[in-house]
Order: C-alpha cells, then structure tokens, then sequence
C-alpha cells in the first residue's frame, strides 16, 4: 500500500521531488514573501490552473484540444455564487427587516432579479439555498454537461479541430445565455457582492489567507489525482488512443467513453477552480465565461508544458503573471508582447517549461556522467517531439 | 436464417461498394477452425477491403459474415474484437510512446470499461502473461523499449502480439511480413504456425514464399471477387491467377 501511494500518487522520486518543490512554494515561499493584495492575486490565478491541469489530461495525454473549458469553469464558479448570493440576500433582508425599502430589494431576493422585474426565486434558484446540494451540484452542473457534449462528439467519432471549434461555439453561446437571461444571472455584471460564506467573511484579509491556502492544497490534491489516474491502465490508454485511435479500438475498447471520461474528469477540476475563484474575488461574471479565458487556459496549459501536471501549474502562474507585470509596465504593448512570448514557446520549447527542465536536468544529467564515464561516450539527449494535437 | 454450421468464419456474398466501385463484389469464403487461410490477389484486388469488412471497419452494402455462427455484420468495432476476431493493419500500428511492455499490458483484455480499466491491477498473472507473449515474439529484451524505437519487422511482431494477448479465435493479417528482412520472415513463418494452432487465421501476403511455407489453403483474388482457391499447388498451376497475378 505504501509504495503504491509513493509510486502511483506521488509519481516516485522525480514526481515527489517535484510535487514537494511546488508544495512549498505555494504553502511557504509565496505567503511569506507576499503582502495580502499579492497572495491574493496568487489565489486567483491558481484558481485558474485546475483547469490547466485538467487539459494536461484531456489535450496533453487524451489529445483532445477543448476551445472551451472556461464553460466548466464558469458554470462552477456560477453555482457557487448563486449560493452565496442568497446569502447576501437573506442577510440584507435580515439587517433591514421587513422594511422592503431599507432592503432595497424584494425580501431575501437577489438584487438583480428585483432590479429585473422578477418578484419570486425561479425554481432552478432553489437547490442553492443548501449548501451541501450546492457543492454536489458545484460538481454535477459541469460534469453533465461535459458528458453530453462528450458522448454526442465521441460517439459520433467528432475530433480534433471540429471538436475545438465546438467546444469554442458551446462556450459562446453560454456566455450569451448568461448574458441575456439578466433576471437569473445577473447578466453582463455576473453575480457580485458576494462577501460570506455561512456567516464566515471572505474578503477579510486573514480569511482570503486561509483561502488561498484551500485554494492551494485543493489544487496539489488536484494533481494527485491526475497522477493516480495517468498511472492507471486508463492513462495510458489515453496516450495510446491520442496516438494510434484505431488500435485501441481494435482492442476491444469503446474509444468515446474513455473519451467522455477524461473529458469530464477535466470538466469536474475546473470546476472546483471555477468555485475557489469565487471564494478569491467575491464574484462572477459571464466575461470569464467566455472564449478568451479559455483560450488563456490552453495557453497556460501550452507554456507549462502539456505533458506536465505540475508544468501546468507553473504555466499558469508565469503566463498570469506575465500579464500582470507587462499590462502595468507597458500598458500599449503588453498584448504583443505576451504574443511574442507565445511565439517564442512554440517554436523554441514545443513542450513548453516542463519540457525546458526536462532537457536542463538531462543535460546536467549527461554532463555529470559523461565527467565520470569513459570520455567521449555519448548519452543520447533525447529531442522533444510533441505529439499531434489532435 | 442461415443454418448453423461448423465454419469459424462463413463470409458469404459479401459485397461493398464505394460510390458506385464495388471493392468488394459478391465474395463468399469459408474458413475451417484452425486452418490458415492466405489471400493473394493484385493491388487493388480488395483484399485489405475484405478485412476491414470482417473486423467492422467498413461496413458492406450487402451480405453476411458469420463468425460461430455469429452475425458481425452491423456490430461495433469493439464488440467484434470482444467476441474473439483479432484484427493486425498493414502498417503496423504500435502505441509509439508507451514501451513494449506497456503496449502489450494496454491489449490484456481485463479492464476494458472505464472504470474497469481505472482499477485495473498489473499482478503478477497479467506480468508472467506478458512474459510469455514478449517471449514468443522474440521481444522479450525489448520490454522497456519505446514502441517508436522499435525496428518496422519488430513493430509487426509487437502488434502480432498485441493480438494473441487478448487470445482471439479468428485472427485477421494484413500482410505481416512486410518489410521484414529474411531471416525476421523465417521466425515469422514460425510463430504464424505456432499461433495458428488452435485458432483461425487470415493472412493477406505478397510475399509467395512465405505464402507457401504458410498456408494450408490460398483464395486469389482479382478486381473485388475470388479467382481461385484451393492448395497452394493446385492455385498456381490456375491459368487464370498465372494470367492475373503471378505472371508467365
């Protein structure tokens, strides 16, 4: 049991290195090196990774590209607002009483639904009165989603290109309906004004501290996880079916469900990121719900490299940074400059910054024993090719 | 209703036609439990066709193939595979970035459901399985190799055993000694011998002297239907293959 959670889990040694590196990073380095406002920001953008880390699964080993993740990502961030939104509601009813004019709303409603003419709860509203129901459904929304959209493409042998192109219309149109459905979502300002959590207050600094700390152990679980399942015979039929479709089939295999599976294992993670980026800003707006942000995730998950877990964290975290730092240096250019460093990452590190490691560890590697061995031998380096994307 | 019979493989009037070209045109082939069956024919004869048509690949525009008295047509792929009929493509098409050892563990016919294969456990029984098939393979220094490393005869042989793991009763070949040196092709002649035993097999070949250290029975054919069929002997003294395929 023991050497099954240090091999499987944790990856052996190389995969505990790794997994302990970033651990005290996000656990030690950053809460102690930043201010609340930074740490924070950091809690933002790690809510972001679990998608990333999700597409290292779906794109890096199944070799399905989705164009659209932030629809998952949202629509879990979307169920956890709405629950906290009925707080906020029933605590402003709460201060003002029964005095609809103090209340500024209608009694234990949320402000935009009043501001939208809509004087009851719509029924879809009401599971999110129970936390326990919101979390499951936290869940559930994304997952189902992505399994219909999972089973209508795979069975129908969808793949590649066209199901980048869907998932990308799917995710627009979501945007769409949570931008016109004003009166049950909030439409374009989201759901906002979010500030506790049964009573527990989320944008006091100490407690955003706590969060980000959730927020971080979350996501290592979330790479555990991912390990566990790339360890299973499930995960490396993924790579033999991004590779050689036909041969898995051969096999006896239904290709579309395993498909359906990795797709919405990857649904489900971005949705807990979805929800803890809730928790982090306080609210949600159908702007992250959209093509850009998911095109962000695939890059994220591009420039850390999309074979890595953890490679998919770093990206995340260097390319938001990034942002940060080039749109408050150089607030014209900062666009094609974040352009050109994608550029470059393709082009000169197609598996992105773990791949970058990869080869600096193996060139030290070669350099160490080529010093002790016999002068002359050459230790093959082997070049990094990526895979199809498709 | 077609009456049962003692066929492993009774294909019978089976035809395919792509945008009005019949690749395959009214061929009927009867396969006996444990015999190797050849098909020889020209390019473009329909042979690779008639595989993709028996392992549901292609589906027909008419006939029947029975498999045990089994109707394939109009199955999924994957229940085909699951009801014993092993399917190796011309190019040999390996997992290139799992290692040997990996891609024969992936062909193990456990854990074939998602969550089936989520828990799948590598014991010591699926591990000596393994083993035993990499042996007969000749790949059993290789178990840690990357498929893409992998010489092309060797990639055959792995898919070869990518097959027998599963242990199905029908195998279907296409053309497994393909690029192979000599000497790759005389082990190959074995071990097609040696699996054969016990189980059907369909080889599509070029190559007329492996043919005949194979074969038990040879079918030609020529532009989508049969030529001939018969012993090895007995199809090239036919005018008509000499006429198509085996030249003066």
């Amino acid at each position: 049991m023991k050497s099954f959670i240090y091999n499987k889990a944790l990856g052996g040694k190389s995969g505990t290195i790794g997994l302990a590196v970033l651990a005290v990073i996000l656990l030690l380095v950053f809460p102690l090196a930043m201010d609340n406002f930074r740490l924070n920001l950091v809690g933002k953008y790690l809510s972001l990774a679990f998608v990333a880390i999700g597409l290292v699964l779906c794109w890096g080993y199944g070799g399905i590209l989705s164009l659209g993740q932030g629809m998952f990502w949202g629509l879990g961030g979307y169920c956890l607002a709405a629950f906290l939104k009925l707080e906020a509601a029933r605590n402003i009813a709460a201060e003002a009483g029964s005095d609809q004019i103090n209340a500024l709303t209608t009694v234990g409603l949320p402000d935009f639904m009043d501001w939208n003419q809509i004087t009851e709860l719509p029924w879809f509203w009401y599971p999110f009165k129970s936390l326990p129901l919101t979390l499951i459904l936290v869940f559930l929304v994304p997952t189902v989603l992505a399994y219909i959209i999972g089973t209508a493409m795979f069975k129908r042998r969808v793949s590649g290109v066209y199901f980048a192109i869907i998932t990308q219309a799917l995710c627009w149109t979501m945007e769409l309906l949570f931008v016109t459905r004003q009166g049950w979502t909030g439409g374009i300002n989201g759901i906002t004004d979010l500030r506790t959590l049964l009573g527990w207050d989320i944008q006091d600094p100490g407690n955003q501290r706590i969060l980000y700390f959730v927020t971080s152990l979350l996501l290592l679980g979330c790479v555990v996880l991912g390990r566990l399942i790339l360890g299973s015979k499930l995960g490396k039929l993924l790579v033999a079916m991004r590779d050689t479709e036909g041969r898995v089939r051969f096999s006896g295999y239904d290709v579309a469900n395993f498909k359906t599976f990795i797709f919405c294992v990857a649904a489900a993670m971005s949705a807990l990121g979805g929800a803890m980026y809730v928790l982090n800003v306080g609210f949600m707006s159908p702007k992250l719900v959209t093509i850009e942000p998911s095109i962000y995730m695939v890059i994220f998950c591009a420039v850390g490299g999309r074979m890595s877990l953890l490679g998919a964290v770093y990206g995340t975290l260097a390319v938001s940074f990034g942002r940060t730092y080039f749109s408050e240096s150089f607030p014209d250019l900062w666009l094609f400059l974040m352009g050109g460093v994608f550029i470059l990452v393709t082009m000169v590190f197609p598996l992105g910054l773990a791949g970058m490691v990869d080869r600096l560890t193996g060139l030290v590697a070669s350099k160490a024993s080529a010093a002790t061995d016999a002068p002359g031998l050459e230790t093959p380096v082997s070049e990094p090719v990526s895979p199809p994307p498709a | 209703m077609s009456l049962p019979t003692d066929f492993a493989l009774a294909v019978e009037n089976l035809t395919v036609s792509f945008d009005g070209f019949k690749a395959v045109d009214s061929v009927s082939l009867y396969v006996d439990p444990g015999e190797l069956r050849v098909v020889i024919g020209p390019n473009g004869a329909g042979k690779t066709t008639l595989l993709d048509l028996i392992c549901g690949k292609t589906r027909p525009s008419g006939g029947s193939i029975q498999f045990k008295n089994q109707e394939l047509v109009g199955m999924a792929e994957q229940k085909i595979v699951r009801s014993g009929v092993g399917r190796k493509f011309q190019t040999p098409s390996v997992y290139p970035k799992l290692s040997v050892f990996e891609n024969l563990e992936v062909s193990v016919p456990k854990g074939r459901g998602v969550w089936g294969a989520l828990f799948f456990s590598c014991n010591q029984e699926v591990r000596q399985r393994i083993l035993e098939i990499a042996r007969d393979i000749f790949l059993e220094d290789e178990l840690e190799t990357e498929a893409e490393l992998l010489s092309h005869g060797q990639k055959q042989w792995l898919e070869i055993g990518m097959l027998l793991i599963a242990d199905p009763e029908l195998i279907l070949l296409d053309e497994p000694v393909a690029g192979m040196s000599v000497n790759e092709r005389g082990q190959t002649a074995e071990l097609l011998k040696r699996i054969a035993k016990g189980r059907s097999v369909v080889v599509i070949e070029h190559d007329m002297n492996f043919v005949r250290q194979i074969a038990d029975r040879v079918t030609v054919m020529h532009q989508g239907k049969v030529l001939a069929e018969g012993s090895m002997d007995k199809v090239e003294s036919d005018p008509k293959v000499i006429e198509v395929y085996l030249g003066h």
